[in-house]
C-alpha cells in the first residue's frame, strides 16, 4: 500500500506539470457543456418559405401573415410566378413553395376547393420533412380561424390540429446527458491510454517493469486519478447545466454518481487495455477513435436505438455508454431510480470488472 | 574468480529465439559478488536480449539461470526486489525533479521515509547534486542524467546492478566520473554488469565476456584476453572477434 502511495503521488504531479493537461481538464467540460447544447439541436427552425400566391385575396394574405408570425417560418419572397419561386429554391434560398391557386377564397367554401399545393427543398430530409409540416399546421390553423369567423354556428374543424413541436428546451435536455457521456468518454476513455503509451514512448515503462511494483498497483495508480478527474467532469457539468439550462434531476444526485463511477471505470479500464496492446500514441489514438465512433454513434448518444435495425439493436447490448446514457436519461428526466435501473448498474459493474481484470492482465512486466 | 566467492548471477544455455532468430544462443557463465562484469558485443549481438532476461524483463526460450539466487524464468518478480537496472534509454521521470525521482524509486523498493531521506542526500552530495535536488530531471545534461539515473538505480543498494550502455553519448570527463561511481559501488559489494561500446572502459573491468552473434566468444580478465588473442589492447580483441561475425546491424 506503500508503494501505492508513491506512484499516485507521480501520477498528480506528472498531471500537474503537464503545461496542457490541468487546463483541459476544466476548459473542456465548460466549453462542451456551454456550447454544445446550442449547437446540438436537431429542432428545425428558420424554415425559408417562398409563396407563389396566384389568389391575391384576403385569405391569402392572412395565410402570408401566418407565416410571418410562426417562430419557424420565414417568408422570404411572395410572388405569382412559380418559376421564380423554384429558381430560389433551386438556389437554396428557399426550403418550401406553398402555391395558393386562382379562386381559392371564392371557392373555399364550395364542395371541391381548390387545392394549395406545396413543394418542399428534401436534400436535408428533417428541414424539408418538418418545415412542411409545420407550414401544413399553419395553414391549417389559418383555415380553421377563418371558418370560425364565416360561420357562426361552431362547426366540427376540419383539421385538427395537434402540437407535436418538440419545444427547444426538451431537445437540449435530452442532449445534455448524451453530452456529459461523450465527456467522460474523451477525458477518461483517451488520458489513461496516453499516460500508459507515454510512459512506453519515452522509455519510463521499462524502469518500472524493472521493480518490484505489481501490476495490478501500478495499473491502479494509471487509473485512480482519472476516477477523481471523471468525478469532477461530472459535478461541473451537473452544475453548467443546472445555472446554464436550467436542468437540474429529477432524480436523486447520489444516482448519477454512482453509475458515473462505474462507467468512469469501465471506460478507464478498457482504455488501459487498448494502450497495453499499442507501441505508440498514433496506433492507440486510432484504435480509440476506431471504438469511440462506435460509442458514439450506436450507444443511443444522439439517435434512438429504438430506431436501429434489428442487428445494430443487438449489438447495443455490448457497448457500456448504452447502459450509462439510460441511467442519466432516466434520472434526469424521469427521476429513475437505482432499483428501476437495477440491471444498468449491473451490466455497467460487470463491463467495469471485466476491462479493469483486462487492463490489468494484459499488462505484461515479462514478455 | 575463486570458488570461495559468492556467485551471484550463474547461467547456463541460456537461450532466446524470436521466431526463427536466435538472438541469444546458449550462453553460461558465473559472477561473483563484488565483481565488474564487462559484457561486450556489436550492436545486435544479442547484449541487450539476454540482459534483459536476467532482469525479469524478457522470459528464456531455453536454458536457465539465476540472479541473486533467484530462478529468472520463475521468479523474475523476485530478483527484481534485488537488482538496479539502468536502460540505453534513460528513463528516469523527465518531469520530475531530482529528489522527487529518488523518492519515487526509493518508495517503489520499500525504503522507509527516513531511509530515502538518508540515502537521497547521500547520493547528492556524491553526486555534487545538492543544488540540483528541486531541478526538474529533463532539464539536467544528458551526463548529469546518466549519473542520476545510476544512483537511483542504486538507491536500494541492490545486489547486482545492470547497466546497458550507461556511458553512451557522454563526455569523457563524465564518463570518468561514471566509472569511479561504480568503483565504489563494486567495493561495496554491489556486482556491477555492464555493457559498453568502449573498449578503455572493458579495460576497467574485472572480467569481459564478447558476444558475437547471439554466443560468447571469449571470456577472461582483459589481461588474460589480451595474451590469449596476442593484442596490444581490449580494442584489438574485440575486433579480432567482432570482424568474424555474421549478422549485419
Amino acid at each position: 500500500m506503500r508503494t501505492f502511495r508513491f506512484l499516485l503521488q507521480k501520477e498528480f504531479l506528472q498531471i500537474r506539470r503537464n503545461s496542457f493537461l490541468p487546463k483541459l481538464i476544466i476548459a473542456f467540460p465548460l466549453m462542451v457543456m456551454l456550447l454544445m447544447p446550442l449547437i446540438m439541436t436537431m429542432d428545425v427552425r428558420n424554415v425559408n418559405v417562398a409563396v407563389v400566391d396566384r389568389d391575391r385575396s384576403t385569405t391569402s394574405s392572412r395565410i402570408i401573415s401566418h407565416f410571418g408570425a410562426s417562430e419557424y417560418l420565414t417568408p422570404v419572397l411572395t410572388t405569382s410566378l412559380y418559376e421564380e419561386a423554384l429558381a430560389a429554391l433551386e438556389r437554396g434560398d428557399v426550403d418550401v413553395i406553398v402555391q395558393i391557386p386562382d379562386n381559392f377564397e371564392r371557392e373555399l367554401s364550395s364542395t371541391t376547393p381548390e387545392r394549395i399545393s406545396l413543394a418542399a427543398n428534401a436534400v436535408n430530409a428533417t428541414k424539408g420533412g418538418l418545415g412542411m409540416q409545420y407550414v401544413v399546421q399553419t395553414i391549417a390553423h389559418t383555415l380553421t380561424e377563418l371558418r370560425g369567423e364565416s360561420l357562426p354556428v361552431v362547426r366540427s374543424e376540419l383539421v385538427t390540429v395537434e402540437n407535436r413541436y418538440n419545444p427547444t428546451l426538451n431537445y437540449r435536455h435530452y442532449m445534455i446527458p448524451a453530452l456529459m457521456i461523450i465527456l467522460f468518454i474523451l477525458v477518461c476513455g483517451f488520458l489513461p491510454a496516453l499516460s500508459i503509451v507515454g510512459e512506453k514512448e519515452s522509455g519510463t515503462i521499462e524502469q518500472i517493469n524493472v521493480t518490484p511494483i505489481s501490476r495490478l498497483q501500478f495499473t491502479l495508480a494509471k487509473l485512480v486519478p482519472y476516477w477523481i478527474i471523471g468525478l469532477f467532469v461530472v459535478s461541473l457539468a451537473m452544475v453548467v447545466a443546472r445555472l446554464v439550462y436550467g436542468l437540474a434531476p429529477v432524480g436523486s444526485v447520489g444516482t448519477i454518481y454512482l453509475g458515473a463511477l462505474l462507467f468512469i471505470l469501465t471506460i478507464s479500464g478498457f482504455s488501459l487495455t487498448i494502450a497495453n496492446f499499442s507501441e505508440t500514441m498514433q496506433q492507440t489514438m486510432f484504435v480509440m477513435f476506431f471504438f469511440i465512433m462506435i460509442f458514439m454513434l450506436m450507444s443511443g448518444l444522439l439517435t434512438p436505438i429504438d430506431s436501429m435495425p434489428v442487428w445494430a439493436q443487438r449489438f447495443t447490448l455490448i457497448l457500456p455508454p448504452r447502459y450509462f446514457i439510460e441511467v442519466l436519461r432516466s434520472v434526469y428526466l424521469k427521476g429513475a431510480t437505482i432499483v428501476d435501473l437495477w440491471s444498468n448498474f449491473a451490466a455497467l459493474g460487470g463491463f467495469a470488472m471485466v476491462f479493469n481484470t483486462l487492463a490489468a492482465l494484459t499488462y505484461k512486466k515479462q514478455a | 574468480m575463486s570458488d570461495t566467492q559468492q556467485i551471484v548471477i550463474s547461467v547456463r544455455d541460456l537461450t532466446k529465439r524470436f521466431g526463427e532468430f536466435t538472438a541469444v544462443d546458449r550462453i553460461s557463465f558465473d559472477v561473483a559478488r563484488g565483481e565488474i562484469f564487462g559484457f561486450l558485443g556489436a550492436n545486435g549481438a544479442g547484449k541487450t536480449t539476454a540482459m534483459r532476461m536476467l532482469c525479469g524483463l524478457s522470459y528464456p526460450t531455453d536454458g536457465s539461470g539465476t540472479v541473486a539466487g533467484f530462478d529468472v524464468r520463475r521468479e523474475g518478480e523476485k530478483i527484481k526486489r534485488h537488482i538496479g537496472y539502468m536502460s540505453q534509454r534513460f528513463s528516469l521521470y523527465n518531469d520530475l525533479t531530482v529528489w522527487e525521482n529518488m523518492r519515487l524509486f526509493g518508495g517503489i523498493y520499500r525504503l522507509t521515509d527516513s531511509q530515502i531521506k538518508s540515502r537521497s542526500e547521500e547520493l547528492l552530495s556524491r553526486l555534487n547534486f545538492l543544488d540540483e535536488r528541486n531541478t526538474l530531471v529533463g532539464a539536467l545534461p544528458l551526463g548529469w542524467k546518466q549519473k542520476l539515473a545510476f544512483a537511483i538505480a542504486t538507491i536500494h543498494r541492490p545486489e547486482v546492478v545492470f547497466l546497458d550502455e550507461p556511458t553512451g553519448g557522454v563526455d569523457p570527463v563524465t564518463r570518468r566520473q561514471f566509472w569511479e561511481l561504480i568503483y565504489e559501488a563494486a567495493e561495496a559489494g554491489t556486482t556491477i554488469f555492464v555493457t559498453t561500446h568502449y573498449m578503455d572502459e572493458a579495460e576497467y573491468c574485472s572480467r569481459v565476456s564478447i558476444m558475437v552473434d547471439g554466443e560468447i566468444r571469449a571470456l577472461d580478465t582483459p589481461a588474460r584476453l589480451k595474451e590469449q588473442f596476442h593484442a596490444e589492447s581490449m580494442d584489438e580483441v574485440f575486433r579480432t572477434l567482432a570482424r568474424g561475425a555474421q549478422r549485419a546491424e
